[in-house]
């Protein structure tokens, strides 16, 4: 709480651009020096825009965006005194100190440090991950997947870049998915947005390796209101992956992403997703995608991390025989509270989905599955089927199960919806340790256990990591 | 049986069940339990239910919902060659001390491969690294001499497995952690005949005159397999008799009833 009363106390000197120096540069030729102040005005908005030199379509946009911020009211469902605290003034919406400028590594938690230490990630990783520099990866790694990529004409980009080089296709699909009028957070990121990936796949084209943030670190995708959109053209496939297992120290307090993806007939997007912010962080995250005949979406979706999270991501079936996936774990320790869920609209016949959610609870920590399943009218023989796991590893700690339905069809269609609640029992412990297993090795391998329908969709590296940070978890080693 | 190793001792032992929910809640279990466990001996404990089996083997392995209000535990620890208490260790503490205890229900653990599970507990307790080439082929070994599904290796600890699938778990955990004492708690519940032999010859290919077996059963049918060396017979927390193979055989005749009434009779 200290910090956040000193920066409030700092933002009282209402500097403008001029005043500090946080430097800004894009990895690409144009560099820009770009002076920060906290708080937004439309001339920051305005700014913003000028200084990316977009288009007047994306300025006009983010004006409106921003006045669509405004005027909408803050939810009033999920961690509403949460929401309520988060101090819009005392956020630098643009160009902020972990950009160009770089921390140091004294400035970065201890136990932060501990834990990298611990997973034993490179040196030159815990860096970047402590917001310490703003890339590890090496460029000829970079820049042969990319090269290959191009081969294939897929794009692969930064979204600043993207609205310069592909100006076309951008326009044609920013925001036909998550409107700034969507939610308050939304509209605040369409009007504040910089950074995310932009993935386009032409038809046809089976990206066959992972695309991962990790490659493209130089293009600031972490950032902190970051925008995101993938095409998938008939009968491709990607598989995107960000994020990481290992904590993502920030200072900023708010996250707030919007993700929309557009799945083509007959294509497939599966989209990654670990979350480990810091837990000073308010993760509100928008990520929707749509899916025409028999295209498929899936979205894999881990949230570690974070102080509040709140995050739904969702799949419109609008196409005969789509189907769409949601596949989620949620841990909430001490002071966090994750609001998870999904949201899937049958809109079209034939549609399946299915939606497996598992969460974990510990140290007075609170989760809450919120899905909603929609069947349209006429979506005749649309398949459902909805499960949510709640484990809680003590008497403290809450987990609550919302499961919301409507149902406008009722020829052929199933929905399915399945909820369990339970402990890590001393019993169980108990005959683990009989056998000689200590009692933290014990717990850990129980929640190892309860993710594994999760781990097992990651790739390799991501699943090892994931699994033993929550056996550090256990162990009471970190934070 | 003076001149024989004594292993565990067992000395007016009293504990009670705290309900972990309600710690006032308390209920006393076991009213000075007196026994002597000796090296390369199976003693068979036998008594009507609720007599305090099953909470004597949970109290001796440490279960956290046990107290114990007097008396002691003590077993032999073969470094100082002096007996030593127990009452004071975790249950994985104990399990590397060489005690074993097999479980009515065994848990089943959702998500947990078997093969991780047991070579994980094969690795404490021998307190050593096992490569994953040696770990499968000593399962592989101990497996087959049980008669057991190789695909069961596929699954995930107890999950989905047939009651007898898990008794045979149970005995498999046992051959390969090779304990020094080990309590088998019910083993022949909710066995078949066929199931009930391969059990108990996995059992019996284990004797030995190091190791000594602590057999809880309602039935008289397992120490048909398994002889026992000596006979305890437990009822209101106490032993009440103790004897050779052949009080198995007047228990049989009288019932439990009987032999309780004799007792208190007699005290």
């Amino acid at each position: 709480m200290n910090d956040l009363e000193s920066t409030k106390a700092k933002s009282k000197d209402k500097a403008s651009f001029e005043k500090e120096d946080y430097k800004y540069g894009f990895h690409d030729a144009e560099q820009f020096i770009f002076k920060a102040e906290r708080g937004l005005t439309e001339e920051i908005v305005r700014n913003i825009s000028k200084i990316k030199n977009e288009p007047q379509w994306m300025t006009d946009f983010r004006v409106e965006s921003y006045r669509i911020f405004l005027e909408k009211p803050m939810p009033n469902w999920g961690d509403v005194k949460g929401l309520n605290s988060i101090d819009f003034e005392s956020i630098y919406y643009y160009l902020k100190p972990t950009g160009g400028q770089e921390r140091s590594w004294d400035d970065v938690p201890e136990d932060i440090k501990n834990t990298f230490e611990k997973l034993g990630i490179p040196e030159a990783e815990q860096k970047f991950l402590g917001g310490v520099t703003a890339q590890y990866e090496s460029e000829v790694v970079y820049h042969s997947i990319r090269e290959d990529l191009e081969k294939l004409g897929v794009i692969f980009t930064d979204m600043d870049t993207a609205l310069r080089e592909h100006s076309d296709i951008v326009k044609k699909y920013f925001s036909t998915i998550i409107p700034p009028s969507d939610n308050k957070f939304a509209a605040l990121n369409s009007a504040v947005w910089s950074g995310g990936s932009f993935i386009y796949v032409p038809p046809d084209t089976d990206v066959a390796i992972p695309l991962q943030a990790y490659f493209r670190i130089n293009a600031k995708n972490m950032g902190q209101f970051e925008r995101t959109l993938i095409i998938t053209d008939k009968n491709s496939k990607v598989h995107y992956i960000e994020g990481c297992t290992a904590p993502t120290y920030s200072t900023d307090s708010l996250h707030s992403a919007v993700v929309e993806l557009i799945a083509m007939e007959g294509s497939t997007i599966r989209y990654s997703t670990i979350q480990n912010w810091s837990n000073n962080v308010y993760n509100l995250v928008t990520k929707r995608a749509v899916a025409y005949e028999n295209a498929r979406v899936e979205w894999v979706d881990g949230n570690i991390g974070s102080k509040v999270t709140m995050k739904y991501p969702a799949v419109y079936l609008k196409g005969r025989g789509a189907h769409g996936e949601v596949l989620s774990i949620a841990y909430a320790g001490k002071g966090q509270h994750q609001d998870a869920g999904a949201k899937i609209v049958h809109a079209a016949p034939d549609t399946t989905s299915s939606i497996l959610s598992k969460s974990l609870t510990k140290d007075g920590g609170q989760s809450t599955y919120r899905g909603l399943i929609k069947v349209y009218k006429d979506s005749i023989n649309s398949k459902s089927s909805v499960k949510c796991d709640a484990l809680m590893l003590d008497n403290k700690s809450t987990s609550l199960t919302l499961p919301y339905m409507e149902i406008e069809e009722e020829r052929g269609v199933r929905v399915q919806h399945e909820a369990t609640v339970s402990k890590v029992d001393d019993d169980m412990l108990f005959f683990m340790t009989s056998r000689g297993i200590s009692e933290d090795d014990a717990k850990g391998m129980v929640i190892n256990g309860f993710i594994e329908p999760f781990t097992r969709e990651l790739p390799m590296e991501y699943a090892v990591e994931l699994n033993r940070l929550i056996q550090l978890e256990m162990q009471g080693a970190i934070g | 049986m003076t001149n024989e190793t004594l292993l565990l001792d067992i000395e007016n032992l009293h504990a009670q069940y705290v309900n972990p929910h309600n710690q006032n809640e308390k209920i006393n279990i076991l009213n000075g339990i007196n026994l002597k466990i000796y090296k390369g001996k199976k003693h068979a404990i036998m008594g009507p239910n609720g007599s305090g089996k099953s909470t004597l083997s949970s109290v001796i392995m440490g279960h956290p919902h046990y107290q114990i209000t007097q008396g002691d535990i003590r077993y032999y620890n073969q470094q100082t060659s002096k007996m030593e208490s127990i009452t004071g260790l975790l249950p994985h503490e104990r399990a590397k001390k060489g005690i074993f205890m097999s479980f009515q229900n065994p848990v089943s653990v959702p998500g947990l491969p078997v093969t991780q599970f047991l070579r994980a507990s094969l690795q404490n307790i021998r307190g050593k690294d096992i490569t994953v080439k040696d770990f499968r082929k000593e399962l592989k070994s101990n497996m087959e001499a049980l008669q057991m599904n190789p695909d069961l290796m596929k699954r995930y600890l107890n999950e989905g497995f047939s009651g007898g699938e898990k008794k045979r778990m149970e005995i498999l955990q046992l051959s390969l952690l090779q304990p020094r004492i080990a309590i088998l708690d019910e083993i022949d519940s909710g066995l078949d005949i066929d199931a009930l032999r391969q059990v108990s010859e996995g059992i019996n290919r284990l004797v030995d005159n190091e190791r000594a077996f602590i057999l809880i059963t309602h039935y008289k049918r397992l120490l048909d397999y398994i002889a026992p060396d000596s006979v305890h017979i437990i009822a209101e927390g106490k032993i009440i008799k103790e004897g050779g193979p052949e009080l198995v055989d007047i228990l049989e005749s009288t019932g439990y009833e009987e032999i309780v009434k004799e007792a208190k009779l007699a005290s």
